[in-house]
């Protein structure tokens, strides 16, 4: 049933990535329970606005789950409460009246802030740059049916790729490891036939610059697979680490 | 000016090949020294920025979001379409470009729409190459399905998230050409003007969202993937970036919009619930493959659905389209949900409101059966509405989704300026009045993959270009015009916020230029156009600087757009006085309501050149000749 709320929100701001940022309070009245999280902090910014105060800002773009643009750390938890659910897609009707929110966005070294709740994840490009793709050049394909894949595996393969680059493991991790979105990209190429000739350059060159870009180590804490709203499965990272060692092995033989 | 679509001589099968033989080539040594601008990243954008850098052109792509993979084509949930007659049901390239030409209701172009179908089999191979996961047989073959209402299962499929996966296909080999330093992004940039320097597009200025820098940027080509403008409705299934302002801009420095009017309005959206609604949801036409449309038959009744008996239900299409019954094209099914809702007989509180009912197809297939296709799309309806699709039938009301309107460009995908390229659902090309479900996706790939590679090879071999800089006073010139736009938006000072403003907009379109339109709405509707667009410059309210990250100023500078280019959208419903796709006006329908064309005097590409601000601007027609198909009433009966 729709019923209209009242919150209080504690939100982070910060006017640029060198600046000091803190929490403001905010009292948003009469929120419908049928509003989704973003149309929520909408109608917070509209009076923000109308108030002459500097709206929030936020990253978002489709509101429906699928470009990876939102995302927050909403009471301690990246994209909410509700699980394999992004911010856009979360709705009021799971907050009660009189709840206190704090929102806050995605902490990593790698991740700096650029202003309130958006950050920088241009690292993430800069992971797959080093080698998540086939180098394939458009026009010299065979015919899309000459290589069967069984369906088994055209499933795993689209499991691991159905990531959305949010980050919200990165924001999830004790250590802010990369490890689930990179092995994610690392599975889905090494599942396929079509990825396995380059598999053993991706899994070096892509690990190797996850550590550069300062993305922490793995310890085997799982928050990252609880908190995606993918459900991306940390059997991605085990098939990581094999790819790795499998690599190493190759890379020695040479 | 006569528009010369320049479509190659000969026999339609042959058009394509004899036309790339035609091209004049570009030296491979000298590729190296010819700098492309792409702006945008999506299907399109991604593809061309991608296959362009591995011809050896040096690439310069832009895109607003905070990386290329974002793009709006991420969106796409049903499927690609293309010819390869896996199912050997009867498909062919002649048959995807006979539903795409009648689908689209006789409006696009034969010579284009064939080539889109020919090379539509080459998309399939290329992005199996890439590694997208497409759906499969058990056999380890691909699957496919039968979508929007096509007659033949064609659509290649990757679960609900086909425009995902191949958007991070093209992403992918753009990522790859990053690390080659064959292109170079800019990411959070948002195009605000292009140049043109003696009648060719030499470059654009962008905005650096993040810094509020104005940058220019000059290159030999500039190749516009910038999506659609469904956003001038407020209310659509479109990503909130999505806008007209980079068309728009290229528009206003003489580039040729074509059919404006012809917008597309999805029929299974979730309904809207409430004002402070930011945009809609779609739910994938696909679901029309086994739920049921239908209404109460008697207008105002509120009994909740399980309680009306069936004999009390009215399966609306079924009955009025025997043949196709719930498939029939986006149009007609939009049309139809609208016709039941003003008659009283909508669902739901506002009235807006249809049922798309599965109770039958679970009962014949079993839930499992039910839940394996439509797994996905049952959770999200749910997630979003709270209401469970198993147990009650779905709400679902026709939502703005796509246009098939933007810049004209001929058979090279050139528009009129020389050098300014247009692709994806920012041209006009190939759907007409009306575009088929996955045919986008198969239209935005097709061009930048396999179209733009050859003839922007064409253009830049067969044209002298003077060398410029960012100096010359062109790039000067629109940098003061934005920093001056810029600078009124932020001093205007008013009471009312950007988005309600925009709201409204969208309320007067979606009143006036929606589903169904007629000649007296159509002029109230520019008139209240005018006056909002007057009380935006004089009322609205947009916080903060320009040399700040600002959300609010972004958002302020596409709705200004927004707001005069409804106008042209509007004119253009004014100007064409038949039926067809999506355009329906109402004084042109058969006895039975459905769209009339006009053959004789409306067979026609409308293309509008922009002459001031205070002038009405100029049409000129491209006659559309059909030499390989009869011109046909569609019938879906
Ligand atoms: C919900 C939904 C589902 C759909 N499902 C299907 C489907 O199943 N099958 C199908 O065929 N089609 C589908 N479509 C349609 C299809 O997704 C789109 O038509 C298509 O993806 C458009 O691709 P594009 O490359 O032309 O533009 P977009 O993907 O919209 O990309 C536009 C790009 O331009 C950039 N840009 C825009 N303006 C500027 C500017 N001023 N400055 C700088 N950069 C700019 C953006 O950042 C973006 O990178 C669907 C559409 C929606 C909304
Ligand atoms: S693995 Fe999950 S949480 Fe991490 S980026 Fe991908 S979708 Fe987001
Ligand atoms: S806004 Fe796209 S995933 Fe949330």
């Amino acid at each position: 049933m729709t019923k209209n709320i009242n919150i209080t929100l504690k939100v982070w701001r910060q006017k640029g990535p060198n600046v000091k940022g803190g929490f403001e309070t905010y009292h948003a009245t009469n929120i419908s329970t049928d509003m989704s999280f973003l149309e929520m902090v909408d109608v917070v910014n509209e009076q923000l606005t109308l108030d002459g105060k500097d709206p929030i800002a936020f990253d978002h773009d489709c509101r429906e789950g699928i470009c990876g643009m939102c995302g927050a750390v909403i009471n301690g938890r990246s994209h909410g409460p509700e699980k394999g659910t992004t911010l856009c897609q979360l709705h009021m009707r799971h907050f009660s009246n009189g709840d206190t929110i704090v929102i806050e966005p995605w902490r990593a070294k790698a991740f700096p802030i650029v202003k309130d709740l958006v950050v920088d994840r241009s690292a993430f490009d800069q992971i797959i740059l080093a080698g998540g793709y086939i180098s394939v050049n458009t026009g010299g394909a065979p015919d899309a049916n000459s290589i069967p894949i069984a369906q088994e595996i055209a499933e795993l393969a689209m499991d691991a790729a159905a990531c959305i680059g949010c980050g919200a493991c990165v924001a999830a991790c004790p250590n802010a490891s990369a490890m689930l979105f990179t092995g994610a990209k690392i599975s889905q190429l090494a599942l396929l036939p079509q990825g396995k000739p380059e598999a053993a350059n991706r899994a070096l060159a892509m690990v190797n610059k996850m550590d550069e870009l300062c993305f922490g180590n793995c310890s085997n804490e799982r928050e990252c697979e609880a908190e995606c709203p993918k459900e991306i499965s940390i059997s991605n990272i085990a098939r990581l680490n094999r790819e790795f060692v499998k690599a190493g092995l190759v890379s020695v033989v040479k | 000016m006569q528009l010369d679509a320049k479509i190659p001589s000969g026999p339609l099968a042959e058009k394509w090949d004899k036309h790339r033989f035609e091209l004049k080539l570009v030296n491979p040594a000298n590729k190296r020294k010819y700098n492309i601008i792409v702006v945008g990243t999506g299907l399109a954008g991604g593809s061309a920025a991608a296959s362009l850098a591995e011809l050896g052109y040096y690439v310069k792509n832009f895109c607003i979001q905070d990386s290329p993979r974002r793009a709006h084509s991420i969106a796409a949930q049903g499927g690609i379409n293309a010819a390869k007659n896996y199912q050997n049901d009867g498909d062919s390239i002649w048959r995807l470009f006979y539903d795409t030409i009648k689908g689209g209701d006789f409006r696009a172009r034969e010579a284009n729409v064939y080539r889109l179908a020919q090379v539509s089999n080459n998309i399939i191979d290329h992005c199996v190459a890439q590694g997208i996961p497409f759906a499969r047989e058990y056999g380890g073959l691909l699957a496919n399905r039968s979508f929007g209402g096509a007659q033949v299962s064609r659509t290649f499929y990757a679960r609900g998230q086909t425009g995902q996966q191949l958007l991070l296909g093209a992403y992918s080999s753009l990522m790859r050409q990053v690390a080659a330093g064959q292109v170079t992004m800019f990411p959070r940039r948002e195009m605000l003007d292009i140049v043109v320097i003696n009648g060719q597009a030499r470059g654009i200025v962008v905005r650096n969202l993040i810094t509020g820098e104005i940058e220019s940027h000059a290159a030999d080509a500039v190749v516009l993937c910038t999506g659609g403008y469904a956003n001038v409705f407020y209310l659509s299934t479109n990503a909130m970036a999505s806008n007209v302002s980079a068309t728009f801009r290229a528009y206003k420095k003489g580039a040729f919009f074509a059919n404006p009017c012809y917008t597309q309005i999805h029929p299974t959206c979730i309904p809207v619930h409430g004002t402070y609604q930011s945009k809609l949801t779609l739910m994938s036409e696909s679901l029309r493959n086994d739920g049921r449309v239908w209404v109460p038959k008697i207008p105002g009744d509120k009994r909740p659905p399980n309680q009306i008996p069936e004999s009390e239900r009215d399966y609306y299409l079924e009955e009025k389209y025997p043949s196709f019954g719930n498939l029939v094209p986006r149009d007609v099914a939009s049309r139809n949900a609208k016709a039941q809702c003003d008659m009283g007989k909508g669902v739901e509180e506002t009235g807006f409101a249809v049922y798309l009912d599965f109770a039958d197809a679970i009962k014949r297939d079993g839930k499992e059966v039910i839940e394996q296709k439509y797994g996905n799309l049952f959770q999200m309806y749910e997630k979003i509405t709270a209401s469970n699709p198993y147990e009650e039938p779905m709400v679902i009301f026709p939502a703005s989704h796509y246009v098939m309107g933007g810049l004209w460009v001929d058979y090279n995908l050139m528009s009129n300026l020389d050098g300014l390229f247009v692709m994806g659902e920012a041209n006009f090309s190939d759907h007409g009045a009306n575009r088929l479900g996955a045919s986008a996706l198969m239209q935005g790939l097709a061009d930048g993959y396999f179209v733009i590679p050859y003839t922007i090879g064409g253009y830049l071999a067969g044209t002298d270009r003077p060398e410029i800089t960012t100096d010359h006073p062109a790039f000067k010139e629109a940098t003061h015009y934005v920093t001056e736009r810029t600078r009124k938006l932020l001093s205007i000072n008013g009471k009312r916020t950007v988005d309600d403003i925009h709201r409204q907009l969208g309320q007067i379109l979606w009143e006036y230029c929606g589903m169904s339109r007629n000649d007296e709405g159509l002029l109230k509707a520019r008139k209240l156009i005018q006056e909002l667009r007057e009380e935006f410059w004089k009322n609205a309210m947009v916080p903060g600087s320009s040399e700040d990250f600002n959300q609010s100023l972004e958002r302020a500078g596409r709705v200004a757009d927004f707001l005069e280019f409804a106008e042209l959208l509007v004119i253009d419903a004014f100007e064409r006085k038949e039926s067809c796709g999506g355009h329906f006006n109402e004084a042109y329908q058969t006895e039975e309501h459905e769209a009339r064309r006009d053959d004789e005097n409306f067979c026609h590409v409308a293309a509008w050149e922009y002459k001031g601000d205070d002038k009405d601007p100029e049409l000129y027609k491209e006659s559309l000749v059909f030499e390989n198909v009869t011109l046909t009433q569609r019938s879906y009966k």
